[in-house]
């Protein structure tokens, strides 16, 4: 069956922060933009971010983006591409800046100037001391971000389709990345968007653990489409853990809250990063805290009737500074927790928040992979962005505000790329395959005509649950093992899911279905990469290699859904202007 | 737990009926979005939105026990049962607890919610004292979830013609915010009878909005400054 097809000259796949910054900048230069969303765009989990973008703006004191970059290169221990680091540091200031002249409602300086407020792991002077660089709206930087974000694309007429779900990459013979197909969830119905050139800007897919910070829709969809188009994941064994989501709830609970002054303490009133992190204590990079936080856990050390939290206190900073600039999380600790952290600290644990690997793509946010001997060629067409993308800035652990940053950076960077590209292309569009669109009609159709099948829920919910216990805060070789076999058995179940709704309209058991195939890939590829490297670094903390070892993982992983093949490409350790930051021991 | 929601497919039913449901709740079921995740397990042809769940997307908006919240920070333990689960009120329904939001958009879209400043921005962010910044507190916290316009008995019977709360208030961000140009044309805009003038100070938008802001109020301050604006 043929596909209705529409014709555009960019069509992007998501429209949070990295996404509706992207179409910005193709709208205002007057092309043809699609910009597709399974959600209002405002509803995009950008939405949740609440400390801060990371950029030195130097409003508090001194900074420079040479300091910013060397704490992202550590941040990373050393697994970010210098390149890539290099680019955004310096881009940082700039589009933080546009976001201002955009409308962002960011809180103030006396002198008018935006505030900025200290976060983990981002110092002065190549390490020496804490510095103010988070620039914040409040407790709701990335809801104040994403609005004006979706504003200014209100005015330069960005054409929207909201609830529509991407379902598959559309390739020429030549491996070319010509759109995607796309169902409408109101109608059921399937289309072709066509594009000069391809952005993804799905997100992360941070459901793949049970306890998650994560919304409901961040399934890996991009990622998982990837998979399926042929096209290696980079370095998905790399998630983050928050130090504090609100234990039993996940809800995010800022960093913010420590770099206002709060910390964390034991069950004996301890405040215990002080033994962990003697400089930065509280603010060390998420990795440091979140594994310090479940070592307390581990050792008998946790709080509450079961030892199995942590408490973060902020009382001490009194109402007004927490009215003044933490009233969500105020809001989310009634709600979520029952306590209010005016009077009494907040029980939090590590929860999955960030997943630092995805779409392999160098800093102008084209998709590259290993050809000819070319470990980064350029798939021509294709582009990533924000959280689904891996560039690789914050290699095995992203520092806090470094994530806003990333998608301002990298959504403008891909952008810039795609005018280039739509330009060389020319006016007309290239022919699409023949079969374009059968293999999503055929996905689709295996999946109402499913009698017998395996259940949605169960499913996902096996999938979760194995990630957690196989894949989480500290890693284990048998249990890494172990962890592979499981969730390479749960393939035949996600091949074969029965869903009980064959309806057309508004079919969210459908839509669920199809998240639940890409949020496969994501979970396998991490599982699998995970397993494989023997070393621990940033977030990946194996318990039978305890180090870092340079000399034989100083190396980003490419994981293939074909075979599950792994290979490995070389870390780009040469900036684009300044020095090489070499690696070394990894301090805070 | 008994639960009682309107349901409607266009595919099959003539018109929406409501349909029962008893769930057996598990202590980490905090919140009425918890329940009704259960409950789509029990029965998946349950369609409604849904995205953070911790009340910052404004997805999962709905009309529970008769007043319009999100699900997802509406408290089980504070609820009457049977409870009562419609779809937000005013616009049509697409399928169960999903409505057709395009009006609300429209109305959004309406005000030209950006900033409007002609000026060749500054090499650096435009200057903002914290006293200026604090004007924006109360309405930039938007999550556009409509149940402030959808419990408004004036959006219901205009709302083509009324901009309704939710875009009200947004107006009143933009024309709060120092770095706004556009004040007066933005006050003209809405001078017809029936844009602002709609609005009846009734005050259901300030009952409901589940993050505790006041479109009256920021109405009220519109009105003030036209009238200020004629004298």
């Amino acid at each position: 069956m043929a596909l209705p097809v529409r014709k555009f000259d960019a069509v992007i796949v998501g429209a949070g922060g990295a996404g509706l910054r992207a179409s910005y900048e193709l709208s205002k230069a007057g092309l043809k933009v699609a910009a597709l969303s399974k959600v209002f765009p405002t509803r995009s989990h950008t939405v949740a971010a609440q400390g801060g973008v990371g950029a030195a703006l130097g409003n508090m004191g001194e900074d420079s983006w040479h300091w910013h970059m060397y704490d992202t290169v550590k941040g990373s221990d050393w697994l970010g591409d210098q390149d890539a680091i290099e680019f955004m540091c310096r881009m940082a200031p700039e589009v933080v800046i546009e976001l201002e002249h955009f409308g962002m409602p960011f809180d103030r300086n006396d002198n008018g100037t935006i505030y900025q407020r200290p976060f983990g792991g981002h110092t002065a002077n190549f390490g020496e001391k804490p510095v103010q660089r988070s620039s914040c709206a409040a407790d709701r930087t990335g809801h104040a971000m994403l609005h004006a974000l979706y504003q200014r694309n209100v005015h330069t007429k960005t054409q929207f389709f909201v609830e529509w779900m991407a379902l598959d990459i559309i390739r020429d013979a030549e491996g070319r990345v010509l759109g995607v197909t796309a169902l409408e969830m109101e109608t059921g119905d399937i289309v072709i968007f066509q594009g000069k050139a391809t952005l993804f800007a799905t997100g992360g897919g941070g459901r793949i653990f049970a306890s998650s910070t994560n919304a409901f829709i961040n399934m890996g969809d991009g990622v998982g489409m990837t998979a399926r188009a042929g096209i290696p994941l980079e370095d998905m064994e790399f998630w983050q853990f928050h130090p504090t989501g609100v234990a039993g709830a996940g809800v995010l609970i800022t960093e913010g809250v420590r770099g206002e002054g709060g910390y964390l303490l034991n069950k004996n009133g301890e405040r215990f990063m002080e033994r962990y992190a003697p400089t930065m204590k509280d603010l060390a990079s998420r990795d440091v805290v979140s594994r310090a936080m479940a070592t307390e856990i581990k050792e008998g050390r946790g709080c509450g009737p079961h030892g199995d939290y942590i408490l973060l206190k902020l009382d001490h900073l009194g109402a007004d500074v927490i009215n003044k600039r933490l009233p969500g999380i105020r809001e989310s600790a009634i709600k979520f927790a029952n306590i209010d952290p005016v009077k009494e600290p907040i029980p939090v644990v590590p929860t999955c928040h960030y997943q630092m690997g995805g779409i392999p793509t160098n800093y102008h946010g084209e998709v590259v992979v290993p050809k000819g001997g070319n470990p980064s060629s350029v798939v021509p067409g294709f582009y990533a962005a924000g959280e689904c993308g891996c560039a690789s800035i914050h290699g095995a652990n992203r520092l806090g505000t470094n994530s806003l940053t990333d998608l301002l950076v990298m959504g403008k960077s891909s952008a810039l790329s795609m005018l280039d590209y739509i330009k060389a292309e020319g006016p007309k569009h290239r022919d699409l395959p023949k079969d374009a669109g059968d293999f999503s009609l055929s996905r689709v159709a295996a999946l109402d005509g499913k009698k017998g099948g395996a259940n949605v829920d169960k499913t996902r919910g096996e999938i979760q649950r194995t990630m957690q216990a196989h894949c989480g805060v500290f890693r284990f070789p048998d249990m890494l093992v172990q962890g592979v076999d499981k969730i390479k058995a749960l393939a035949d179940s996600v091949a074969n899911l029965e869903i009980g709704d064959k309806s057309k309209v508004f079919n969210t058991a459908r839509i669920e279905a199809l998240e639940l195939q890409n949020l496969y890939e994501t979970a396998r590829a991490t599982m699998i990469s995970a397993e494989a490297r023997k070393e621990t670094r940033g977030a990946h903390d194996r318990a039978d290699f305890h180090q870092r070892d340079d000399n034989n993982w100083l190396k980003h992983t490419l994981w293939y859904k074909e075979g599950d093949k792994l290979e490995y490409k070389a870390v780009n350790l040469k900036p684009l202007t300044v020095e090489t930051i070499p690696p070394k021991a990894r301090v805070y | 737990m008994k639960f009682r929601i309107e349901r409607f497919n266009p595919d099959t039913d003539a018109k929406p009926y409501f349909k029962e449901y008893d769930v057996d709740l598990k202590p980490a079921d905090r919140m009425l979005l918890d329940a009704l995740v259960r409950i789509k397990m029990m029965d998946d042809t349950l369609s409604l939105r849904r995205s953070c769940r911790e009340g910052i997307c404004g997805s999962d908006a709905m009309n529970i026990n008769g007043k319009n919240g999100l699900a997802c920070i509406t408290k089980i333990v504070d609820l009457k049962e049977p409870v009562v689960l419609r779809a937000l009120p005013g616009l049509p329904i697409i399928r169960d607890l999903i409505v057709d939001m395009t009006h609300f958009f429209a109305q959004y879209h309406s005000i030209k919610p950006y900033l409007i400043n002609d000026e060749p921005p500054p090499e650096r962010e435009r200057l903002q004292s914290p006293h200026e910044r604090a004007e924006l507190d109360g309405l930039y916290e938007c999550i556009l979830c409509a149940c402030c316009s959808t419990s408004c008995p004036s959006f219901w019977w205009n709302p083509d013609k009324f901009v309704g709360p939710a875009g009200l208030l947004n107006a009143y961000r933009f024309i709060a915010d120092s770095r706004d140009q556009a004040a007066n044309a933005r006050l003209d805009d809405l001078k017809d009878p029936y844009r602002l003038f709609r609005c009846h100070s009734i005050m259901n938008c300030v009952d409901v909005c589940p993050k505790g802001l006041n479109p009256t109020s920021a109405i009220g301050k519109i009105k003030d400054m036209m009238v200020r604006r004629a004298v």
